[in-house]
């Protein structure tokens, strides 16, 4: 069996490509108005829960500050991102990635457990034993799987105007509009630590062969 | 060190890429598309006729911002200001069975709707007021449609950067029951900042759609003749979207 399935490589690079459009292009919408609101409007300096830096052209689709394009750019790969997220948590669930190598067992929880994934993680050594992941693993992967990557979907639909009828009750579980584009910006960063981390770890652990194995998906050790 | 030059090397191949992709016809036209998909998914998932949010009075923001143009710099509007837009026109036309030429008057007899909604810039801020005004779908009947109607496209009285601003929207928005031609806002007649004195409100899409300064309300069979045929000021000058929903 392979170590990864070829819907997962699939996935995982054209989200990859659609997360870096997604940030980029994103930063230069923030440039538009670098400031950020609680609850349902907001306009003002004093309105502001966060004034957001400039950010420079190398970090932003496109490199100079062009609303229009950077909406055009956001805007185009929001689909492929959100049909990609969808199509992967149907395969996850139909062919059992989801409950096999997913979701957390209870014996997982137990503190000797717990203690002794921490300790090794913190002593840098990634080989674990039985299943797939460990429970960080599957903790982070949950999170950026269940969590971040849908709430970028939903905040993302709740600041946009034609839509709102559909997703209102939510809107006003965070309080309103302003609150739904403060934590689609949040989310939008919190993938960006989660990126951060996630490359390092790749790094520390044979980065030659975790690369191939994301491409030609590798074969699962015995 | 290797790794930093392919880290460099692939961002420039983003930012590169992207600057010809965007250039290209092909990459406009799937600008286009995506636009589209948006405006059919919007449609299909919640109903042409769907409210958006009207909020209570309480929650009215202090102050309404002003964006865009936020005065119109002719002797005419002065002068129109002046006396309190006694002879302002607005004037509907194009494929109509009467044209009309309405009076502020005129319209305050119409049967109002009164609407506090949520307005919503393009980049990023959000503001409450309370609008009141006629119906769009009121005006469009008491002209007469002609069958060819497919789009209605706003005049305004403003100019930007030398070029006179408009906007357009399809038949489906301007029937749409909170699409008003607003001439009061919070109870007061329209600030100029804000447009007075008639702005169009169209709820369910971004502020550059909501034209302001109104003079005229022209029916059209399509958008291709006017301004550069991309459907608005800021669609012709900068190519932001039509479809304003997201």
């Amino acid at each position: 069996m392979k170590r990864h399935a070829l819907s997962t490589r699939i996935w995982h690079w054209l989200n990859l490509a659609c997360l870096v459009i997604l940030f980029m292009s994103g930063l230069n919408i923030s440039n538009a108005h670098p400031r950020l609101y609680w609850g349902e409007w907001g306009f003002a300096v004093s309105h502001a829960w966060l004034e957001l830096p400039r950010f420079p052209g190398w970090m932003t689709i496109p490199g100079r500050y062009s609303l229009a394009e950077a909406r055009s750019w956001h805007l185009l790969a929001a689909w492929p991102f959100a049909l990609g997220l969808a199509f992967l948590w149907i395969v996850m669930l139909v062919n059992n990635h989801f409950r096999r190598d997913l979701l957390t067992r209870r014996r997982e929880w137990r503190w000797p457990a717990i203690r002794a994934d921490l300790a090794a993680h913190l002593r840098f050594d990634f080989t674990h034993g039985e299943g797939k992941f460990n429970l960080l693993q599957k903790l982070a992967y949950g999170v950026v799987l269940g969590v971040l990557l849908p709430g970028m979907i939903l905040t993302g639909l709740g600041i946009s105007p034609g839509i709102e009828p559909l997703v209102r009750p939510l809107i006003d579980l965070v309080c309103g509009r302003q609150s739904m584009r403060s934590l689609h910006f949040i989310l939008a960063w919190s993938l960006f630590v989660f990126l951060l981390l996630h490359v390092a770890l790749v790094l520390l652990s044979n980065p030659v062969r975790q690369m191939r194995d994301m491409i030609t998906g590798g074969r699962d050790a015995p | 060190m290797r790794r930093r030059h392919i880290l460099a090397g692939l961002g420039a191949m983003v930012a590169g890429g992207c600057a010809k992709v965007a250039d290209s016809r092909a990459g406009r036209s799937l600008f286009d598309a995506a636009e589209r998909w948006h405006h059919s998914a919007h449609r299909l998932l919640t109903g042409r006729d769907a409210l958006a949010a009207e909020f209570d009075r309480s929650q009215i923001s202090p102050s309404f911002r002003g964006n865009g143009s936020q005065k119109v710099d002719t002797p005419a509007y002065a002068m129109a200001e002046g006396n309190g837009f006694a002879d302002w026109r607005l004037t509907v036309s194009g494929l109509v069975e009467h044209p009309l030429s309405l009076t502020l008057d005129n319209l305050r007899r119409l049967p109002q709707r009164t609407q506090v909604t949520r307005h919503d810039c393009v980049e990023g801020w959000s503001a409450i007021g309370e609008w009141t005004g006629p119906r769009l779908a009121m005006i469009l009947r008491g002209a007469g449609l002609l069958p060819q109607a497919r789009f209605i496209v706003f005049r305004c009285a403003d100019t930007l950067d030398g070029a006179a601003y408009y906007e357009s929207i399809d038949l489906i928005d301007a029937f749409h029951p909170q699409t008003i031609v607003a001439h009061l806002l919070n109870g007061e007649p329209l600030p100029v900042k804000n447009g007075a004195p008639l702005r169009l409100r169209v709820e369910r899409q971004l502020g550059y759609k909501h034209a302001k300064y109104l003079t005229g309300i022209e029916v059209v069979a399509s958008l291709a003749s006017i301004g550069e045929g991309r459907g608005g000021y800021w669609e012709d000058r900068a190519e932001y979207q039509w479809y304003a929903g997201i």
